[in-house]
């Protein structure tokens, strides 16, 4: 069949429009009599604002307004106007609300001006004084502090023990135990977040966000500022990388919608690079590990207790610790997860949030365990492999996480490791080979598509979608057509607009498999409604057939035992004299199977590091990824979403973290010079497995998701590889040369 | 943006008469550090003095042998430039360690001594720096100082000199040609730079609106030299710890040795007593830490920039290992 898409490698299909500049972003709408907003960011972690002087700024010619604390009133009082899909327990930011500070570079004036260029220069004029207050910043200090993380997040999860870890630990033969520490990381995206509002008569609005979910967006701004949905449109059909950071309405949305609202034209604000280390964050986590195990390689007791960071206003949850109970088998298992509030922006999801923070630790613990016992490292887990989920002993839908080990260690030639640490060398440089194991959700939300077939054979399919990178565009357009039996060049699909049909916010990796359901499920009908047309028709190679004896192909429809007699499906929308035909579709998890079974992603991890023996310097010079996702639409953009989070994974384990200054409560290498990420000489051989995975239960695609499952495991194996290297755990990320030599912490 | 006049010079006497006319006036040349210090605020000239179109981009011979690199060459032209790759190796893998391929294709010889120190807090207004505004305290010294000076520190600042190139010519004995309201002058490398001591906010020993115009390199060079470069990514990294090692032997034994480290203070570290020291030694792993041991025994770190101490001593030993190496 032609019209076979679903699992070709497949470009891009706004690959052009984004390498030609044709595809804008937030920031590149224009509008008449645009003006610009630039945020004024405080300068103390904790305090109140004495004064703002604002005369200065304002007396400058074409200076608008200046929005602070003491100027914006009106607005709702309760929490509830303010929260969005994302939103933790607790009571969210609210810009201007009051002279309160409670993180530094929290943002304190929006200076609107005629242009970007003289905002920005009036932003400096604006001089504030402070009445400081002593500030809790750093997590390792307040431990004491700690309380037991609340629910109220969508998604999350209380931790449950089960049989007794203490004691298991204290009766086993092998144990391990050891503290591991993370720095809070900060998203940055290519594109900043920027926000451009289009002002009508009657307070219409048309929002250009930056966002992962249109309707997030719009709810919101309906909320906060007493809207009607009719009036408020948001779209967002480009997003250059949000990785969370856009999961929640950022307080430029709000800056921009108030200064449209008040001024009544239209306002873009846009944040500079250093204010992206303003808001959401990757919280930084102190864990504690102890495993056990008995000689035969049981793992006997797992002990996983973790410290999370909050702001002193929400109570960010994220699942760290859960996991650790249901990766391999074992009877005693003891989970803890505590927050302690600070006086710092909540945090924010962050691709895989938790698992990837709880996973370092945990897979460097199992390594130390498997040494400790003089076994492979992926013996140790083989022999503890978990058939069914062990928390609650529901089977999987599917998992084939065996087929990622035995694949992922062929490929990587895991069998000629020497268990030995430090013995592989060459020259200077110490050789190590580590690895690791993720498993994450494979989730399905409700969500809604529409796809209109008009009568020259061209399919329009859309859904309020978003595409932060990740390939939604192709992977749609890929299922519209093959469902439809569509040449893809005669499909076009649209996201990212609140004028579509409703879509969830794009996270958790499930967005392929929610709107991708949705898509098929508009396209059979759209289907249905053609075969019938074919039966109805006259005189034509169909005429009178039944649909299960049709099949539709690049565009016609062919009799199933003679595809010699096929008609396009636009001759017989003329001859129907049908115009086009529209099809609304709504999917969602089947509630049946979600009860049955626990459906996850796994992936088996497999880095190798060459380690300079006396200067401490490290590379990660190649990785082998094995990841078992289900159905893989489109291995082209699902390998590029795994090679990039590899890529971060290699990140976090050997560069990125954001510095908090202790005196002054604030993450002082606010920009990429000192921010570190990787650069391309950083990067080596990176090599992605997609194993053969069936999963009928899933949802009717078979599709699991792959934007999160690749990054999970990767800094685990990397750490877990500069152990075998250098015979030093470094337990504190990331690890940089002055902590391979110990001459850190 | 704030507002600021703009003059295009066409040659080295308006140059400096622009400069030394204008209120707060700044040069300009490649722009890759002054810019964003506009950009962020910490700089903000009333003027700019564009130095683009000076005649000062040749590299050429000096009539004492060696070899006089123009202000304006930028650091792309001149790490490539055959002279320099042939005569001067070091200086070669010392630019091309720093920065990535666009910035040494904008930045120039002249620009690069004038960079900025990358301390987190001279970037951040909000926070207090004695460089960026004297008598505000300095927020690096009790601070998260992880890429901080170790050596020729003052209570006033422990901010280092971001450059690689420098940290080259400061080894080869590098000097200085200046041009100024007073007219020309040469200053040597090593007396270029100056240590923080109560003055951080002065980089160097000019005095403002003097243009230097060019570099020269001595007629002496060097076969055997490396510019190693620790950093904590493989490129677009500023030195946690630099070492530019020049090395010559004579009968097994070394004739002459030159030396500077950088990442490790307020200017590229020269310490010629030490370096003196091991003429007429061998040159053995031992004899190298000693040398090591010798430059860094006043040393001081502070509470998260200690480890560069005992890394500057490996690198320095690795460092002249490989340059022996060097064929």
């Amino acid at each position: 069949m032609k019209s076979n898409y679903i699992g070709k490698p497949t470009s891009r299909v706004d690959g052009p429009l984004k390498v030609t500049g044709q595809a804008k972003y937030a920031a590149e709408f224009a509008a008449d009599g645009l003006v610009y907003g630039v945020v004024v960011s405080g300068e103390i972690a904790k305090g109140s604002i004495k004064n703002i002087d604002v005369k200065e700024a304002l007396s400058l010619k074409g200076v608008l307004k200046i929005f602070t604390h003491e100027n914006v009133s009106g607005l709702p009082w309760f929490d509830k106007n303010y929260k969005d899909q994302d939103s933790p327990a607790g009571s969210p930011f609210r810009p201007f609300q009051d002279n309160k500070i409670m993180f530094s570079m929290q943002p304190i004036a929006l200076v609107v001006a005629e242009t970007f260029e003289l905002a920005r220069y009036a932003a400096s004029l604006v001089k504030v004084e402070y009445k400081e207050d002593k500030h809790e910043t750093v997590l390792m200090d307040h431990l004491d502090k700690a309380k037991k993380a609340p629910k109220g997040k969508v998604g999350f999860e209380e931790p449950k023990s089960r049989g007794n870890a203490g004691d298991a630990f204290k009766a086993a033969e092998f144990k391990v135990e050891g503290e591991y520490l993370h720095s809070a990381e900060h998203h940055n995206p290519l594109e900043m977040h920027a926000t451009t509002v289009v002002w009508e008569d009657g307070d219409k609005l048309t929002v250009y966000d930056k966002t992962q979910g249109v309707f997030n967006c719009q709810q919101y701004i309906t909320k906060v500022f007493g809207l009607s949905t009719d009036d408020v449109r948001v779209l967002s059909p480009f997003v250059g990388g949000a990785f969370g950071s856009g999961l929640r309405p950022q307080y430029q949305v709000f800056m921009a919608v108030l200064a449209s609202l008040e001024l009544k034209r239209a306002v873009r604000v846009s944040l500079t690079r250093q204010q992206m280390f303003s808001f959401g964050h990757r919280p930084s986590s102190v864990q504690r590990l102890a495993l056990s195990a008995s000689a035969d390689g049981t793992l006997q007791s797992v002990k996983h207790e973790a410290f999370g960071e909050t702001s002193r206003f929400e109570d960010y949850t994220e699942i760290i610790v859960n996991w650790s109970g249901t990766m391999y088998k074992c009877e005693n298992v003891e989970l803890k997860y505590d927050l302690v509030k600070l006086d710092v922006f909540s945090p924010l999801d962050m691709r895989a949030p938790g698992a990837v923070t709880g996973n370092h630790p945990f897979e460097s613990a199992i390594d130390e365990l498997a040494y400790a016992l003089k076994m492979d490292p992926l013996a140790f887990r083989l022999r503890n492999y978990a058939e069914e989920d062990q928390m609650g002993g529901r089977p999987y839908s599917s998992k084939e996480l065996k087929a990622c080990y035995t694949q992922g260690a062929a490929k990587f030639g895991w069998d000629k490791r020497s268990i030995e640490p430090r013995s592989m060398r060459d020259g200077n440089q110490l050789i190590g080979w580590g690895m690791g194991t993720a498993a994450w959700d494979a989730q399905q939300m409700l969500a809604n598509a529409k796809a209109v077939l008009s009568a020259d054979g061209k399919l329009f399919v859309s859904s309020g979608a978003s595409d932060i990178g990740t390939g939604t565009y192709t992977i749609m357009t890929q299922i519209a057509a093959e469902t439809l039996g569509l040449a893809i060049e005669d499909v076009t699909f649209k996201l990212g607009d609140t004028n579509m049909p409703e879509a969830p916010l794009q996270g958790g990796s499930w967005t392929a498999a929610s709107v991708g359901s949705a898509v098929k499920a508009g396209c059979e009908a759209v289907k249905a409604q053609v075969l019938k047309l074919a039966k109805k028709s006259k005189k034509t190679p169909v005429s009178g057939e039944s649909a299960d004896d049709l099949i539709i192909d690049d565009g016609y429809v062919l009799l199933k035992k003679d595809p010699s007699s096929k008609i396009s499906i636009s001759e017989l929308m003329k001859q129907a004299e049908v115009g086009s035909i529209e099809e609304k579709a709504m999917s969602g998890p089947n509630p049946i199977n979600k009860l049955k079974y626990t459906f996850n992603t796994h992936a088996a991890v497999f880095a190798e590091v060459k380690v300079d023996e006396e200067l401490g310097t490290a590379i990660v010079s190649r990785v082998v990824c094995a990841v078992a996702a289900g159905k893989i639409i489109n291995p082209k953009t699902a390998g590029s979403q795994i090679k990039g989070a590899v890529v971060w994974g290699i990140s976090k384990a050997l560069e990125e973290e954001s510095m908090m200054d202790k005196n002054l409560g604030r993450f002082i290498n606010h920009d990429l010079y000192e921010y570190h990420i990787p650069v391309n000489k950083d990067i080596n051989d990176i090599d992605v497995i997609f194993v053969e995975e069936h999963d009928d239960k899933v949802n009717p695609l078979g599709v699991k998701g792959v934007g999160e499952i690749g990054i999970i495991a990767v800094a685990g194996a990397i750490a877990n590889a500069v152990f075998h290297a250098t015979g030093h755990r470094v337990r504190n990320l990331p690890i940089t040369m002055d902590k391979v030599l110990g001459l850190s912490e | 943006m704030n507002s600021f006049s703009y003059l295009r010079a066409v040659n080295v006497a308006d140059a400096v008469e622009d400069i030394n006319t204008k209120n707060k006036a700044k040069f300009i040349a490649g722009g890759t550090n002054i810019l964003d210090l506009m950009k962020v605020n910490v700089e903000r000239p009333e003027h700019l003095t564009d130095l683009t179109r000076l005649p000062l981009t040749e590299i050429q011979n000096t009539e004492d042998g060696g070899l006089r690199l123009g202000a304006l060459a930028t650091n792309a032209v001149t790490a490539w430039n055959e002279q320099v790759q042939q005569r001067y190796p070091l200086l070669a893998k010392a630019i091309l360690a720093g920065a990535s391929a666009q910035l040494r294709n904008m930045a120039t010889n002249g620009g690069n001594l004038f960079q900025r120190t990358r301390c987190y807090y001279f970037y951040d207004t909000a926070t207090p720096c004695n460089k960026r505004e004297p008598g505000s305290g300095c927020s690096a010294i009790n601070g998260y100082n992880r890429i901080h000076a170790v050596l020729g520190t003052s209570e006033h600042c422990i901010a280092t000199h971001p450059s690689d190139m420098c940290v080259a010519l400061a080894a080869l004995d590098a000097k200085v040609n200046v041009t100024g309201t007073k007219g020309d002058w040469v200053v040597d490398f090593a007396d270029f730079h100056r240590l923080p001591g109560d003055q951080p906010e002065l980089d160097n020993n000019l005095q403002p609106g003097d243009l230097v115009t060019s570099i020269d390199l001595p007629a002496k060079t060097f076969s055997k030299v490396q510019y190693l470069k620790l950093r904590d990514r493989q490129s677009y990294a500023f030195a946690i710890v630099s070492v530019a090692a020049a090395i010559e032997l004579e009968g097994g034994t070394i004739k002459e040795i030159q030396m500077a480290l950088g990442g490790v203070a307020h200017k590229p570290w020269r310490d010629k007593s030490a370096e003196a020291m091991m003429i007429g030694k061998t040159p053995t792993k031992e004899n190298f830490r000693l040398l090591a041991e010798t430059v860094l025994a006043t040393a001081k770190g502070y509470s998260y920039n200690s480890f560069k101490i005992e890394l500057a001593k490996r690198a320095i030993v690795r460092a002249f290992t490989e340059a022996l190496q060097a064929v």
